[in-house]
């Protein structure tokens, strides 16, 4: 309800002097209480209010600095002696004892003691408690869900962080790890990044055991399989470094700058030979260079992954990573930058033999190329988002793959102890574990190891443990369920059939391909006069036009009097 | 005298038994006073478990003032470690029980 008051005046009389005078009062407005209006209104009894009689508190968190301790040993040395006595003196030291033999305490205590501990020994002898009790009992199936946890991180201890580029464990035993670190970035961020390279022991977290100084930062480094104490390193300048852990940290030999790679040496690998002197290294500029240890100056062997065959090294595919079993010592897989697995064969007689076949699969640089352990005719590839597994045969496409991941994958390699197992890691911190005979479609166990991106991965043969090197210049080492580190029962002859059977269907794919292509092209060879027709009416477009019309129009009759006649 | 004899024989006994690998008489200051095995590691054995014996003891105590420690046995991978403590004397013996 608006309460609105009305005057008028004159126009004429606007504006002039006002003439105040008293009047009455009037109400101009009565607006009577309406009581239908309060049952809109309720009336609250009562208020609830909480109240706490206590003292606020803020929530803080501390944490100290890291202690550093450090294991050492004790040694206890002779004391206790009185001062008269010198422990180094035989004489003397008899003659205590004797003195202290001859007390009286003494007799009763031993006496005492003595009967003590024959009572116990004898408990010894009649009952093992450790014996094993349930032999016939066999292992129930663990029916917890497959795990991982880190047992220990290894952080990088300069200041400046740096990513872990390569992994490798010490052959005998694995207690030792060497980790690579190099920048891989594009720019140099500030402050100059260290370039040594560490070799960790496993039970001394917080300081690496022997530092590794390169010339220029490593990008892959491994122990050398037959030598514990030598080890092999690629550099970003293109330069193959040998180590001997023996002789300091620097590298004995390294080779010259002139014969090496212009690329970055992005992967080097002990290969086959008597004296494990011979190693072979690839790198983006399209090379693969084959190495004798104890002469680095020069290469004994050189190959250009040129697809043309003529060596030309502008054309040539750049090389990530390399695959080398010791059980095929002539046979190699260069993983390239462009996406294409190439299989080489060493002993061909000439280069452009070398290239044996190439497997196409990945859109981007393949990161990690490793052979199936148990058998050695699969191998895996990753690179892009996804993981892809091969076999030899098979080369038009790769038998097993993964979905596309959500982020990229940059590193595998098959578990040492289960055939259908492997281990990849990915950009966003996330270990994957995946079980090929469990499922395809995504891995039996994620963990989010960390929460840079992880860059390699590396598996210890003996105990199972899995090395993860981030780009922070973090090592951290998992140990897995022991669901996932013993081999089920019959393993292998599941997963041989089931590449078998995957082998089988690529091949009958690729036949089936091969077949229509074939037809494709006898289709064409068929009809080559239509071909030359074609090429006539292409030179007098307007012809064609009024033909198109006429087609179409006469086409369009025909339509309409289909239509007609069926109204009619 | 004849109790002398008598605490050689019951040393001599216990060194005899199946399994026993070696024991060391320690007296209240740390010093191995008899032993079958060789100087260093009766020593080191003296001084570790002299100290061990004397945690567990007052942890006993700790938790029953009227308890006491009578026998301490350690058993690791590869033996047995036996302590009979006393006031003044403490009898060690490194056993192998037998599988």
């Amino acid at each position: 309800m608006e309460i609105v008051h009305v005057y008028t005046r004159l126009r004429g009389e606007l504006g002039r002097q006002c003439v105040l005078s008293d009047r009455r009062a009037e109400p101009l407005i009565d607006v009577p209480p309406q009581p239908d209006l309060s049952t809109h209104f309720i009336r609250r009894p009562s208020r609830e209010q909480g109240l706490q009689a206590a003292r606020d508190t803020t929530e803080h968190q501390v944490n100290t600095e890291r202690f550093e301790s450090d294991s050492k040993g004790m040694d206890h040395s002779e004391g206790g002696w009185p001062k008269d006595i010198n422990p180094q003196e035989a004489e003397q030291t008899i003659r205590y004892r004797k003195k202290v033999e001859k007390d009286e305490g003494y007799v009763t205590s031993i006496l005492q003691l003595g009967s003590v501990m024959e009572h116990c020994i004898r408990q010894n002898h009649a009952l093992d408690i450790y014996e094993e009790y349930f032999d016939e009992e066999e292992e129930e199936e663990d029916q917890e869900p497959p795990s991982a946890k880190t047992i220990n991180v290894f952080r990088d201890p300069t200041d400046v962080r740096r990513s872990i580029s390569a992994l490798s464990f010490h052959p005998d035993g694995g207690r030792k790890l060497v980790a690579a670190y190099s920048f891989l970035g594009f720019q140099r961020r500030l402050g100059d990044p260290s370039l040594d390279s560490y070799i960790w022991d496993m039970e001394k977290p917080n300081c690496p055991d022997v530092t590794l100084k390169p010339p220029s930062p490593l990008l892959c480094i491994h122990y050398n399989p037959k030598d514990p104490h030598t080890l092999l390193g690629g550099t970003a300048s293109g330069q193959i470094a040998y180590w001997d852990t023996r002789r300091g940290s620097r590298p004995v030999e390294l080779s010259s700058l002139d014969q090496s790679h212009r690329d970055p040496a992005h992967n080097v690998l002990w290969t086959q030979s008597k004296g494990g002197t011979d190693a072979f290294s690839a790198s983006t500029d399209g090379q693969v260079l084959w190495w004798d240890i104890r002469r680095l100056s020069c290469p004994v062997d050189r190959l250009v992954l040129d697809m043309s065959r003529e060596e030309n090294l502008d054309r040539a595919l750049g090389a990530v990573s390399l695959e080398f079993e010791s059980t095929m010592p002539t046979k190699f897989l260069v993983g390239t930058e462009q996406g294409v697995v190439v299989s080489c064969n060493r002993k061909a007689k000439s280069n452009a033999e070398k290239m044996v076949c190439t497997y196409e699969g990945h859109h981007g640089p393949v990161q990690a190329v490793t052979r199936n352990p148990f058998f050695t005719k699969n191998f895996l590839t990753v690179g892009d988002w996804s993981a892809r597994i091969w076999s030899e045969d098979v080369r038009e496409s790769s038998i097993i793959w993964t979905r596309n991941q959500s982020s990229y994958l940059m590193d595998a390699c098959w578990s040492p102890v289960r055939p259908s197992v492997f281990f990849c890691v990915k950009t966003d911190g996330v270990l994957d574990v995946w079980d090929v005979l469990f499922k395809h479609n995504e891995p039996t166990l994620s963990v989010k190891v960390s929460d840079w991106p992880l860059y390699s991965v590396c598996v210890q043969e003996a105990s199972g443990v899995i090395a993860v090197g981030s780009q922070h210049g973090d090592v951290s080492l998992m140990e897995l369920s022991d669901k996932l580190k013993n081999q089920q029962k019959n393993e292998k002859t599941l997963l041989s059939a089931m590449f078998e059977r995957e082998t089988k269907r690529e091949r009958l794919l690729e036949a089936r391909l091969k077949e229509v292509r074939l037809k494709e092209r006898s289709r064409s060879q068929q009809s080559p006069e239509e071909e030359l027709r074609g090429e006539r009416g292409e030179e007098e477009p307007l012809e064609l036009l009024d033909r198109a019309e006429r087609d179409f129009n006469h086409e369009a009759l025909l339509l309409i009097q289909h239509y007609i006649l069926k109204c009619t | 005298m004849a109790q002398l004899a008598d605490v050689e024989e019951t040393l001599k006994r216990i060194e005899a038994h199946k399994g026993v690998i070696g024991t060391v008489v320690v007296n209240a200051e740390g010093i191995p006073i008899r032993t079958s095995l060789d100087n260093s590691s009766a020593v080191q054995y003296a001084g570790l478990l002299q100290d061990l014996t004397m945690r567990a003891r007052s942890s006993v105590r700790d938790m029953d003032p009227q308890n006491d420690l009578t026998f301490l046995r350690i058993r690791s991978k590869k033996h047995e470690i036996m302590v009979s403590p006393e006031n003044n004397f403490l009898l060690i013996v490194i056993q192998n029980p037998c599988e």
